[in-house]
C-alpha cells in the first residue's frame, strides 16, 4: 500500500508526519533541529529516502541538512569530522553551508547593488536558503534559492554549491527590491520535459526563465501590473509570491502574485489575471491538483499589512477551470476567529488516486484534504509557526 | 589545551556536550582558536565568522575573563589564562529574544 510523507518547516524545527495511503493515522516525527528555522525540506523524486534540509538561523547562519533514510538520521553533507578541510594546494574545500556569490571572472558575475527599501542601492548579502529543488532525474543535483536573490546548485549531494551567476547578473538587479520578508528566491519549476528549461520567482523582481540550464536568464513578466512600482508594467520589480505547474503540462503556469492570479500558457511569455469571483486578490500559496491539471487551489489573504484571511474564516478557494470561477472550500476550516497566515511554500498535493491536499498556517496546524479539497482535517494542530510543506508519496 | 565554551545549537550542531578542548599551535589568538574549531568541526565553518571576510557574524560575541573581547582584533593574543586552559574561551549568541 502507498504511504504518505509530509515535511514540514517550522520558524522551530522540522517535523515529519508519516500516514499510509488511507491517512487517517498519521504519525509525528520530530522536532528535528529544535529550536532552527527550518526553510524548506524536500525529497528527491528519484531517490525519496534522500531529503534536504534548509536550517537557518538569525545567529549562526545557513546549515544544509540531508538525510538518505527518509528523515530518521540526518547529516550535514560537507567534509566530515577529520578529514583535511583543506585540499591539497591548501585551499579551503567548499563545505555544505558555504553560499559565496560567484564573482569570478571565468564563470561568475561581479557583486552589484539592488534596490532597498528606501529606494537607495544596497549591496547583495547572502543570508538564508529559501527553497531547495531537488533534480527530478538525478539525486545529487540540487537547487536553491537564496536571499537575497540568486540561485545555486550542487551536484554533489549538498557538499558543495554554486552559483548559477547568469541571473543575478542578468542586469537588471539594480531594480530588483525585497519584499517585507526579504529580497528571496523561493520558487524553483523545473520543467519535466525539458532539462534545459528552469523557472524561478523572486519577491520582488519577478519571474524568470532559462532554457539553457542556468547560463542565461530572462524576465518572464509581461502581463504582470503593480501599482507600487513606477512603471506597472515594468520588465523587473513586481513581487510574485509563487508559481505552480502541472507536470504534464509545464507549458502552463499558475502564479500568486502580491495582488492578482495569473496564468500563463506559454511557458510565462504572456501573463492573464485570473483572479476572477475571489474574496481578496492577494495570497501566498498557489498549487495545482495532481491529476487534474486545470484544477488551482490558493489560499486568499486580507491585503499586504494584515496577512490574515479576511472576516476570520480560513478559506482554500479552487478553480476545475484553470482560474476565473472559484469556489470556497470550508468544510473543516475554521470559520470564525481566525487569522492565521499560509505562507507561500506551505501548500503541497499528494498524488494518490484521490489527490490529497496539505497546507501549513502560522498557527502551527497542518490540514489535510484526503478529497482534493472538499473537506478537511488538522494533522496537527500545535506546531511553531509552519514555513513550508511538502508531500511524498511513496511506494 | 584551550577550552572552548559553545553556544547550545552550535554544540547540537558539532554533536558535542560541554566545552570543546582543542590544541592550538603558535600563538593563541582569537582567528587560531576558531581556526582550529573549525578544523577539528566543519560545520562549524560559517556560523561564527562569515565564510569569505571571517569576520563575527553580528549576533556572535567572544568572552573570557570576564572580558567583551568581541572587538579585539582577531589576531591580538587571548588573555593568559585562556592560552593556559584556566579560563575558557566563551562563544556566546546575543540575546535578542525569538
Amino acid at each position: 500500500m502507498s504511504r504518505v510523507r509530509v515535511l514540514v518547516g517550522t520558524k522551530k524545527g522540522a517535523f515529519i508526519l508519516t500516514a499510509d495511503g488511507k491517512r487517517q493515522n498519521w504519525e509525528v516525527s520530530g522536532p528535528h533541529f529544535a529550536g532552527w528555522e527550518m526553510y524548506h525540506l524536500k525529497g528527491s523524486p528519484v531517490e525519496p529516502n534522500r531529503i534536504y534540509a534548509s536550517q537557518t538561523s538569525g545567529w549562526f547562519g545557513q546549515i544544509i541538512q540531508r538525510s538518505d533514510d527518509g528523515g530518521k538520521t540526518w547529516h550535514q553533507p560537507g567534509t566530515p569530522p577529520g578529514e583535511p578541510t583543506t585540499t591539497p594546494d591548501g585551499m579551503p574545500k567548499g563545505e555544505s553551508n558555504k553560499f559565496v556569490y560567484d564573482t569570478s571572472p571565468q564563470t561568475g558575475k561581479p557583486l552589484t547593488t539592488h534596490q532597498w527599501y528606501d529606494g537607495t542601492q544596497h549591496p547583495w548579502e547572502f543570508k538564508r536558503v529559501w527553497h531547495l529543488e531537488p533534480s527530478l532525474i538525478d539525486p545529487d543535483t540540487v537547487y536553491a534559492g537564496v536571499e537575497d536573490a540568486a540561485l545555486f546548485r550542487t551536484v554533489d549531494g549538498g557538499q558543495t554549491w554554486q552559483e548559477l551567476s547568469g541571473l543575478r547578473g542578468h542586469g537588471s538587479g539594480p531594480k530588483w527590491q525585497p519584499g517585507a520578508g526579504g529580497m528571496c528566491l523561493h520558487t524553483i519549476l523545473l520543467d519535466p520535459s525539458d532539462p534545459l528549461r528552469i523557472f524561478i520567482a523572486i519577491s520582488a523582481a519577478g519571474a524568470f526563465r532559462t532554457d539553457d540550464a542556468g547560463k542565461t536568464w530572462r524576465p518572464i513578466n509581461r502581463g504582470l501590473k503593480s501599482e507600487y512600482i513606477p512603471d506597472p508594467n515594468a520588465e523587473v520589480g513586481h513581487c510574485v509570491h509563487r508559481i505552480a505547474m502541472h507536470r504534464s503540462r509545464p507549458g502552463v503556469l499558475f502564479m500568486q502574485k502580491h495582488w492578482d492570479v495569473m496564468r500563463s500558457d506559454d511557458a510565462g511569455e504572456s501573463w492573464q489575471e485570473v483572479s476572477g469571483n475571489l474574496p481578496t486578490d492577494f495570497g501566498f500559496p498557489i498549487d495545482v491538483h495532481a491529476h487534474e491539471p486545470d484544477t488551482i487551489y490558493v489560499v486568499p489573504i486580507k491585503s499586504d499589512s494584515e496577512h490574515y484571511p479576511p472576516d476570520g474564516k480560513l478559506r482554500v478557494y479552487r478553480s476545475r477551470t484553470g482560474g476565473h470561477e472559484w469556489e470556497a472550500l470550508t468544510k473543516g476550516l475554521p470559520q470564525r476567529n481566525c487569522y492565521v497566515n499560509v505562507l507561500r511554500d506551505a501548500m503541497a498535493v499528494d498524488s494518490l488516486d484521490s489527490c490529497g491536499v496539505y497546507f501549513g498556517t502560522t498557527g502551527g496546524q497542518v490540514y489535510a484534504s484526503l478529497d482534493a479539497g472538499d473537506t478537511w482535517t488538522p494533522i496537527v494542530r500545535d506546531l511553531p509557526a509552519v514555513l513550508s510543506v511538502e508531500v511524498q508519496t511513496l511506494p | 589545551m584551550i577550552r572552548v565554551v559553545l553556544p547550545q545549537h552550535l554544540r547540537t550542531l558539532a554533536r558535542v556536550d560541554g566545552e570543546v578542548q582543542l590544541q592550538v599551535e603558535g600563538p593563541v589568538t582569537q582567528r587560531s582558536v576558531l581556526d582550529a574549531l573549525e578544523a577539528r568541526y566543519p560545520v562549524l565553518r560559517g556560523t561564527i565568522r562569515d565564510h569569505v571576510t571571517q569576520r563575527r557574524r553580528p549576533f556572535v560575541r567572544f568572552f573570557a575573563c570576564e572580558q567583551d573581547l568581541s572587538h579585539e582584533p582577531p589576531d591580538t593574543p587571548l588573555p593568559d589564562a585562556v592560552a593556559s586552559g584556566a579560563e575558557p574561551f566563551l562563544i556566546v549568541g546575543a540575546i535578542a529574544g525569538g
